[in-house]
């Protein structure tokens, strides 16, 4: 199953009807593709000859929370990184299809992908701050972009972003001590913390909480939920709870395919896929 | 059965009296089992061997440079002259030449390497990059007689038609670049060791770099940042061991004889000139242990031999430990794809 077709194939495999369906009750929306804050047309992804992505289309309006879930190598790491091009950083990959932030193609020749980076920030899985100061690791981005001028105002911006990753309290007395002296939930709240200082619009979080205790998680839940009034939040999760704690939509991808776009609350009522329940439900063979 | 017992340390073993009682199987062979018992006591003896021989040659070293020692004291590293006929010896000028032709040699070839294993790792394609590695390792392996040998025939011509000349025209203001251009001398020497360091450090410095875990690249890029951006990230992670690879090209340059005796000039001077002739502490001692006649001469070209030894060694466990310090660092953080 899941034979890759090319992009022009007319011939669909059975189990993109459903994604056909929500192709075109995207459409009947009536929201233009333009409209949407990150919309991504028949994406195909391929590591070498290896097809991990399977003609995404998706559309994530602004200032929501959306969250992506699925089975461990369904591909959820590799959509999230194709959207602000992290994945050309590996060899031998490539894409195809179409993915626009603010109406723009990302992978147009001519796009400025150090430009699209600032402004589509990504969490990782794994905490990877640098090994300099706390200070120094939230205004990194901001120096190398050179978004602030003079010294107050960059301690105004690492304040900032300090405080709206509920960090601020813990490490202000110690902004001068090395980023790998704190915890490890600190120092995921210091890379969420990083990547907010550049203000991006869109926010790439993949699993940004798996490795943390319930209380660090439960900070960073309601962090996403008190973030997504600025930015546009993609987050990554295993946890159905927390998928349908923080986000608006929840997208279900399996085996490199969409298989469900849903408001959140609908896809853990009443899903429309056989495959997402069975998934939500626990009762996957 | 016996075997079975697990080694946990009671608190009787632990408390009191018993302490003492070392137990020598439990330190020697966690498992209790006598063939690894033998085993472990082998490897330990070949570890304390490695141990004894260090500390016997710095002892026989030293009882051997006691008259010189007597004789000179302190004396001996700042004196100038070196004269085995009036039996006058002091080792400033080999101190001088060592130095300035192992710094000469960094101050070339710490960019160059840099330079290299920056490209190695994070510009060149993995076609070029393997066969470019390749060759670096290659020529890390490559003789010090065999770059002597390419030093008198092709560098010293080579400096003297071409690289001298012009440094004395345009430099010449400066002392360094004045006096005899001959292709033999300080400079030269400098020179053939920058170029035998420089595959050393490129070596190490690409696998510090390649230590560096990509979710740290990964960060950085996330956040905007360039290339170059993302480059300096990676060299900031492996500082420390950016640093014990220079130390160890140091301390490879400090002790580097064949190649450097070969177009040093070997006299015992010090003069302002690179392109004046001098002399190492390897290389005179290289040069002259066979035909040092009397207690005294030999006592200080062993004395020579010490403070290269125990500068080589410090120098060289510095190097290790920092080394050491990143991988051990990098191998804690994994490789950081989700
Ligand atoms: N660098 C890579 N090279 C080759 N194949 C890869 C690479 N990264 C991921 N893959 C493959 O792509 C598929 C999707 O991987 P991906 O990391 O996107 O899964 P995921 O949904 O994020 O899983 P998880 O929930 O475990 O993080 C997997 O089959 C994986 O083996
Ligand atoms: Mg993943």
């Amino acid at each position: 199953m899941a034979t890759p077709t090319s992009t022009t194939a007319p011939v669909k495999p059975p189990t993109d009807a459903a994604q056909e369906e929500q192709t075109s009750a995207l459409q009947d929306d009536g929201r233009e593709r333009a409209a949407a804050k990150v919309s991504v047309r028949d994406l195909d992804f391929f590591y070498g000859r290896a097809q991990a992505l399977h003609k995404i289309s998706l559309d994530v309006s602004s200032q929501i929370v959306m969250a992506f879930i699925g089975p461990s190598g369904c591909g959820k790491s590799t959509f999230l990184r194709t959207l602000n091009r992290m994945n050309d950083t590996i060899p031998g990959t490539r894409v195809e299809g179409s993915v626009q932030i603010d109406g723009q193609d990302v992978y147009a020749p001519g796009t400025d992908v150090v430009e699209l980076r600032r402004r589509v920030g990504m969490v990782f899985q794994k905490s990877n701050p640098f090994p300099k100061s706390i200070f120094d690791n939230v205004a990194y981005g901001l120096r190398i972009n050179k978004l602030t001028s003079g010294k107050s105002e960059l301690n105004d911006r690492v304040e900032e972003a300090l405080t709206n990753a509920a960090l601020w309290p813990e490490v202000k007395d110690r902004l001068k001590a090395s980023a790998l002296s704190l915890s490890g939930g600190q120092q995921q709240r210091l890379c969420i913390a990083r990547a907010l200082a550049v203000r991006p619009e869109v926010i790439l979080m993949d699993e940004p909480a798996s490795a943390l205790d319930p209380m660090a998680t439960q900070k960073i839940e309601e962090l996403i939920v008190e973030l997504k009034r600025q930015f546009t939040i993609i987050i990554v999760t295993h946890n159905m709870q927390q998928a349908a704690r923080v986000s608006d939509k929840t997208a279900f991808f399996w085996l490199g395919k969409l298989v469900e776009v849903n408001s959140t609350e609908r896809m853990f009522t009443n899903p429309n896929e056989k495959l997402t329940e069975d998934y939500i439900t626990g009762r996957f063979g | 059965m016996q075997n079975l017992q697990p080694n946990i340390p009671t608190p009787a073993t632990t408390h009191g009296a018993s302490a003492r009682a070392w137990n020598w199987r439990r330190t020697f062979a966690p498992t209790g089992n006598t063939g690894d018992t033998v085993f472990r006591l082998a490897l330990f003896g070949a570890a304390f061997f490695l141990m004894l021989v260090v500390l016997v040659m710095i002892g026989a070293m030293a009882v051997n440079s006691l008259p010189s020692l007597r004789q000179f004291g302190f004396g001996f590293l700042t004196s100038r002259v070196w004269s085995p006929i009036s039996g006058d010896f002091g080792a400033l000028p080999f101190i001088y030449g060592t130095i300035v032709s192992s710094l000469l040699a960094l101050l070339i070839s710490v960019p160059l390497s840099l330079g290299i294993a920056i490209f190695l790792v994070e510009q060149a394609p993995r076609g070029v990059a393997r066969p470019v590695g390749f060759l670096v390792e290659l020529l890390a392996a490559i003789p010090s007689v065999v770059y002597g040998l390419w030093g008198i025939f092709v560098l010293a011509p080579f400096l003297r038609e071409w690289i001298e000349p012009f440094l004395a025209r345009w430099f010449g203001w400066l002392p360094l670049f004045r006096g005899n251009v001959t292709g033999i001398g300080l400079f030269t020497g400098g020179i053939i060791l920058a170029i035998m360091i420089t595959p050393i450090i490129t070596a190490v410095v690409r696998d510090v770099l390649a230590a560096v875990p990509v979710s740290q690249r990964e960060a950085a890029l996330a956040l905007g940042a360039t290339k170059w951006e993302t480059t300096r990230v990676v060299l900031n992670n492996g500082a420390p061991g950016i640093a014990g690879a220079i130390i160890l090209g140091l301390g490879r340059a400090i002790g580097e004889t064949m190649a450097v005796t070969m177009v040093i000039g070997n006299r015992a001077q010090i003069s302002a000139s690179l392109f004046e002739p001098a002399y190492t502490i390897a290389s005179v001692l290289a040069n002259e242990f066979t035909e040092a006649t009397g207690e005294l001469y030999l006592s200080a070209l062993i004395e020579l031999g010490l403070i290269l030894f125990l500068v080589t060694f410090t120098v060289n466990g510095a190097a290790r430990l920092l080394v050491w310090s990143v991988a051990h660092r990098a191998g804690g953080g994994a490789v950081g794809r989700a």
